[in-house]
């Protein structure tokens, strides 16, 4: 199957682990086993907008136990016979091949899944898609006549990958430290994005823009605007080498 | 859980204090030379049908001639499958 797949070089595979959580958008062809009123399709299909409850199919990469997914949206794009074109918005994790197969039971002639492409993963979208080998071309370009130029604009910065999760910018002086693990406290915070929920997961940012970190909040967005202590954000994933910024925090001295 | 998609969250910044960063480190994502962004870069491809998720991943390394990469998200089934019972989960 095709679509959109982000690749992440070395020190950007980091950011993987958010990218991985993020809204996925399909196109995907689904084959009715018999013949069906369209009206019903429609009716059937407006079912499973919302909360879904999903068993991942036999053959997959997770445990096989009943989960919920979120449909954000799904929308009969064309007709054809018993072939349906369908996009669909959903949470990751939810299996298309088992939604096609359950829409099918839904409709009680059965269905399964003819062809799939992936149209987005969280803000990566067609819009702005290379194949390997525009890649290769790119690369050869730069490599063989020293223009770099079409390969810079394919080698996306890997904050792009972090463009809907809320972001903290914190100062200068707290950014070493967080490259060497500590948690951020709410001294260090300069602005952040609206709301933030306790528990949710957040990337902290450079005032240039640089990510520094992901991690998950302790408090929410509120509290980080009245408070004057206490910590924001557990550190779960560096994402800037150390020594990027100066450090400037005091160690102990070393006894003995 | 929301019932948006992600990406029609509408967030607000707001600001607690101010400061001003010093240029002398660090550098804004979008000045980033080539040789960087080997190291801090996201390639948006788009995976033709055929090669796993996993294949393409190795083709973009020996393209790149980078040593680490991984993708964001399987397009297709587990791994160990083998080539005539492919099932394409979409996602996970």
């Amino acid at each position: 199957m095709t679509g959109i797949l982000p690749v992440a070089l070395d020190y950007a595979t980091r950011v993987l682990q958010a990218l991985l959580l993020e809204g996925k958008e399909y196109v995907c062809v689904m084959q009715l086993h018999g013949e069906f009123s369209p009206q019903i399709l429609e009716t059937v299909v407006s079912e499973f907008v919302g909360e879904i409850f999903q068993r991942p199919p036999l053959r997959s990469s997770v445990k096989r136990r009943l989960r919920t997914r979120r449909i954000y949206s799904l929308d009969i794009l064309e007709i054809d016979g018993r072939s349906v074109l369908l996009r669909i918005a959903c949470q990751s994790g939810t299996y298309m091949r088992k939604l096609c197969h359950d829409l099918g039971e839904a409709m009680g002639c059965g269905a399964h899944m003819r062809e799939l492409r992936r149209t987005r993963t969280g803000p990566f979208t067609e819009d702005d898609v290379f194949s390997l080998y525009d890649l290769l071309d790119a690369f050869k370009f730069w490599k063989e006549r020293g223009d770099p130029e079409s390969l810079l604009g394919m080698l996306r910065p890997m904050e792009d990958a972090l463009a809907f999760l809320p972001k903290i910018y914190i100062r200068d002086s707290a950014i070493d430290a967080i490259c060497h693990g500590a948690d951020l406290a709410v001294p260090g915070v300069l602005s952040l994005d609206t709301p933030i929920e306790q528990g949710e997961m957040v990337a902290l940012f450079s005032q240039k823009s640089e990510a520094v970190a992901l991690g998950r909040s302790l408090m929410s967005a509120e509290e980080v605007l009245v408070k004057d202590h206490g910590l924001v954000c557990k550190t779960q994933r560096v994402l800037m080498p150390e020594g990027t910024y100066p450090r400037s925090w005091k160690s102990r001295p070393r006894q003995g | 859980m929301r019932s948006t998609p992600p990406w029609s969250i509408v967030r607000e910044l707001r600001v607690k204090a101010e400061e001003d960063t010093d240029f002398s480190f660090g550098c804004p994502p979008s000045e980033r030379l080539l040789e960087t962004r080997f190291r801090f870069g996201i390639v948006n491809l788009d995976k033709p049908r055929g090669p796993t998720s996993h294949e393409v991943v190795a083709w973009t390394k020996k393209i790149l001639e980078v040593g680490r990469a991984g993708h964001g998200g399987t397009l297709e089934g587990h791994p160990r499958r083998s080539q005539s019972d492919r099932h394409s989960p979409g996602s996970s």
